[in-house]
């Protein structure tokens, strides 16, 4: 030890023994909690073999709940983005009274359990519900059918867009959209050419979340959809009725189905954090060492 | 209040007022009427049965052990990532977001899978006397899983965020590792600690999908809330449903509060500078 | 405590790499490392602290040698640049701090009539409960001061130690930090850029560029005698003319200037503008008025001399003369050094 050559001196938690008894003990957690699962997911899938598999997910009732999964998220993805784009327009583009409070009713989905949401669209659709006896004199159908699976995965999913453009469009600021009405644009004008190109990584990572949760969906759809088999089953629904029938091979394949979304999530999550998205929404004001030592 | 110059606010507003009246306002605010056209006694009566303070008292017990659990896990892993190098951080870091975009039944039917008394760790465990499936154990784990990510992802950035220098003056100071760990980065990490802690602890009350696959579901033992709120649904007891979900909203209530009052508090040092 | 740096070294990638370092610092000495960013006076600094390594070379305090000894039992007290003050303690718990995880044990009491000590020297009797949130700049760099001095350090080390403060407040701790030291007798290394906070508060100064020592000495001897034309600059605004060196002369548009010891060929004379006159006719290089900036107390001139380089100069605020007038400078204490 003359000299220690090269590096710093060690830093906290530097000593090595320290340092290696940890990365064991987190990358064992990280193998038993979440690898585990996965895999475990790949090999049920094809524990009967590949013809099974594929015969699986050919099923006429696996393939309508994948559609039904599909269809569902073709309409509250986009509907949802909408919203969440108004939404964060108006905030932070904006002052209102009761600014404070609209955020967060929007956040409050992220709070609330699955199970409570799904409980509270059957008293607002449903026959016991607010609108249900008017809604069957009319012969609407909400619950049970397509129209409920929506709402309720427009609910759990309401503040996924929001959440990531609130905050960038925050610290972006209005002096561009200034600039640019200063100019001549039109609103419009103004959204698509100035503040889109600069919030547009952002927006896809809240619509890969968004679209992530809602094709996930189980709690409150699994309430408002009435697990009608072959009719309103959706995905993760359909894989609860095989699992039950115990057909786990058939319930893994079509679990798998929805792992393989999850990892394709989670690798266009790490490309757009590579673009700077979901990096704003940090919890900066918690780094309280920094904002005063820097100061 | 300064002048509008930005063209778009009744449109945009509008959009988010109809869309939250619709979709977020109305469906709680007709479980709120609901439960409250129950009258108090009744209300009382459900909210307070033998088997629904059961399943408030496994859900509240597991989620408090599912958020010690990821506590410790989860300040190790933010740690882990945050301070050391080594092969494969990158795809941990990218594995931890796993839980949040994996489907909770998804994960529900794993979790049993690999805990029942013939899978890969039920089986060694219970070789040990230790059953997961179907226990509250198995309620833990499922709990676990699915909120891992929020400690991690609370305490990281501000992990990443320290100053170095604040630890370098302990060392001058002549404090040891230990001193400068406890004594100057876990208070500092405390808000975000909190923060995580809360977020993993609510949502571990509201959890469904992942825990009725591997809970049992046995009243009095294995019956989450939630799962309960959903049975009195199946047996078309809808006040019981609209009371017991009311419960649920309410605690949510409560832990959003005490959520942003710990954050404030924590906080105290920061107010001015 | 003395403290002797013989041949150290530091490796870098990029900058701030120190190449070759030694200089002894007296016991009691106020010494300060001046120089531009990167040029490796920080990295001495945490060197000295222990919270670098160095790559080669030793460092000693007395005749022990510290290369080695971990920082936390080095018994440096050190100043941070932004004061790394423990955010969620109060003033007082910062300062009592080292002596509450010191090894030596002090009870509850000692400890507080030390903190209690401390706080009147910085002068901060009133503000013990405070947080550093709460309290001003100036009144941190004191904080993190008595924070130091609380475990009694063998060094006091200050990293840029007015660097984040305004330009009044500066000026008062500076004369406050000496008096301090004054008081104290500690032997205090601190780095600063700004060679006028150098001159005003050491003891002597290090010069340094590019890691490495360019000159050392007390204030009046790096302010009359600048080693090269790198420290002539660095100290001050200076002008800078070609020049001929021949036979111990320099020679500019045909004017001779003293340059004993520089060799013969290219060669630059540097002076500053306050060692200038303007004279109508006589001696001197002949020049040009392009510009006169009016000063609240001077006349700045900017004038091209015959060979068309450039030079300025403070007058009085009498000064008569205006753009395109010519005539000849005159200049006082010029140093001759070769070419860059």
């Amino acid at each position: 030890m003359a000299h220690h050559g090269k590096g710093k001196p060690p830093r906290v938690g530097d000593n090595p023994v320290f340092r290696r008894t940890l990365l064991a003990f987190v990358l064992v957690l990280v193998a038993l909690m979440i690898v585990a699962p996965l895999v475990v997911i790949a090999v049920e899938a094809f524990s009967r073999g590949v013809g099974y598999f594929a015969a699986s997910i050919a099923d006429p009732d696996t393939r309508h709940a994948i559609l039904l999964t599909v269809v569902t998220a073709l309409i509250a993805v986009p509907v949802n983005t909408a919203f969440g784009v108004a939404a964060a327009w108006a905030i932070t583009k904006h002052d209102f009274r009761g600014k404070r409070l609209l955020t967060v009713v929007i956040e409050l989905p992220f709070s609330v359990s699955p199970i409570v949401a799904g409980v509270s669209y059957l008293f607002v659709y449903g026959l016991q519900g607010l609108f249900g006896p008017a809604l069957q004199s009319a012969e609407i159908k909400i619950l049970f059918a397509l129209p409920g699976i929506v709402l309720a995965s427009m609910f759990v999913t309401a503040p996924f867009v929001a959440r990531e453009l609130i905050p960038l469009m925050q610290a972006q600021g209005r002096d561009l959209e200034e600039a640019a009405t200063s100019l001549g644009a039109s609103g419009w004008r103004t959204f698509f050419s100035v503040t889109l190109p600069n919030i547009k990584w952002a927006l896809l990572y809240g619509v890969v979340l968004c679209n992530s949760r809602v094709m996930g969906e189980f709690g409150a759809v699994s309430v408002v959809s009435g697990n009608i088999r072959g009719q309103t089953n959706t995905l993760p629904l359909h894989i609860e009725l095989l699992y039950h029938d115990y057909n786990a091979a058939g319930s893994f394949a079509a679990a798998s189905i929805l792992a393989g979304l999850a990892i394709v999530t989670l690798i266009a999550k790490v490309a757009l954090e590579r673009q700077g998205a979901g990096r704003v929404q940090r919890p900066s004001q918690l780094a309280g060492a920094d904002s005063i030592t820097r100061r | 209040m300064r002048r509008r110059v930005l063209p778009g606010l009744p449109l945009a507003l509008g959009i988010t007022l109809v869309y939250v009246a619709i979709i977020v306002v109305l469906p709680l605010a007709a479980l709120v009427f609901k439960a409250a056209s129950l009258g108090p006694e009744d209300y009382w009566r459900i909210v307070s049965s033998d088997r629904a303070f059961a399943s408030y008292r496994v859900t509240v017990l597991c989620a408090l052990a599912a958020t010690v659990f990821n506590l410790v896990f989860g300040l190790s892993l933010a740690w882990v990532l945050v301070r050391y190098r080594f092969p494969g951080r990158r795809l941990v870091d990218a594995l931890v977001d796993l839980p949040f975009a994996l489907p909770t039944a998804v994960a529900g039917i794993a979790l049993t899978t690999l805990f029942a008394t013939n899978g890969w760790f039920g089986g060694p465990l219970s070789l040990l006397g230790i059953k997961v499936a179907y226990t509250p154990l198995g309620i833990i784990v499922a709990m676990s899983f699915t909120s891992i990510p929020f400690i991690v992802r609370t305490v990281q950035p501000v992990l990443e965020e320290l100053d170095p220098a604040l630890e370098e003056a302990g060392q001058t100071l002549g404090a040891s590792d230990l001193s400068i760990f406890t004594g100057v980065i876990l208070p500092l990490l405390a808000p975000a600690l909190l923060a995580g802690v809360s977020l993993s602890f609510s949502r571990s009350l509201g959890e469904f999908g992942a825990i009725i696959f591997i809970a049992g579901n046995q009243p009095f033992s294995t019956e989450i809330t939630a799962l309960l709120a959903f049975i009195r649904l199946e047996e078309y007891d809808y006040p019981a449903s609209a009371a017991i979900a009311s419960v649920m909203l309410l605690t949510a209530f409560v832990m959003l509060a005490v959520t942003n009052f710990m954050q404030a508090r924590a906080l105290r040092y920061t107010a001015r500078g | 405590m003395k403290i002797r740096l013989t041949n150290v070294v530091k490796e870098f990638q990029t900058f701030r790499a120190v190449h070759g370092v030694s200089l002894d610092i007296e016991s009691g000495e106020l010494v300060a490392l001046l120089g531009p960013s990167g040029s490796g006076k920080t990295t001495i600094l945490r060197m000295v602290a222990g919270l670098e390594y160095a790559d080669g070379g030793a460092i000693y305090f007395g005749e022990e040698n510290a290369t080695d000894i971990p920082v936390r039992e080095r018994g440096v007290g050190f100043v941070f640049q932004h004061y790394a003050l423990f955010p969620h303690m109060t003033v007082g718990e910062n300062i009592a701090f080292g002596m509450k995880v010191s090894k030596v044990k002090r009870s509850p009491e000692a400890i507080a009539k030390r903190v209690a000590e401390l706080l009147d020297l910085v002068q901060l009797g009133g503000l013990k409960d405070r947080f550093p949130g709460q309290i001003s700049g100036g009144q941190r760099q004191r904080v993190a001061l008595a924070r130091a001095l609380a475990v009694d350090p063998r060094v006091l080390l200050l990293d840029e130690p007015f660097g984040a403060l305004d330009a009044n407040v500066r000026r008062d701790l500076r004369r406050w930090l000496r008096k301090i030291h004054d008081e104290l007798g500690i032997t205090t290394l601190f780095v600063t850029h700004d060679q006028e906070e150098a001159l005003d508060l050491a003891d002597r100064v290090v010069i340094l560029n590019k890691g490495k020592i360019v000159q050392e000495g007390t204030p009046e001897t790096v302010c009359r005698n600048p080693a090269d034309a790198f420290v002539m600059n660095f100290l001050g605004d200076a002008n800078r003319l070609d020049a001929d060196i021949r036979g111990g002369k320099a020679y500019v548009d045909g004017v001779a200037f003293e340059a004993g010891g520089v060799a013969d060929g290219g060669g630059q004379i540097l002076f500053r503008p306050a060692d200038v006159t303007w004279h109508e006719e006589g001696q001197g290089i002949a020049a040009k008025i392009v510009r006169v900036i009016d000063r609240p107390d001077s006349r700045r001139v900017l004038a091209l001399t015959g060979s068309g380089q450039p030079v300025e100069f403070d007058t009085a605020p009498e000064f008569p003369y205006g753009k395109g007038e010519e005539g000849f400078l005159d200049i006082r204490r010029p140093r001759a050094y070769p070419a860059a």
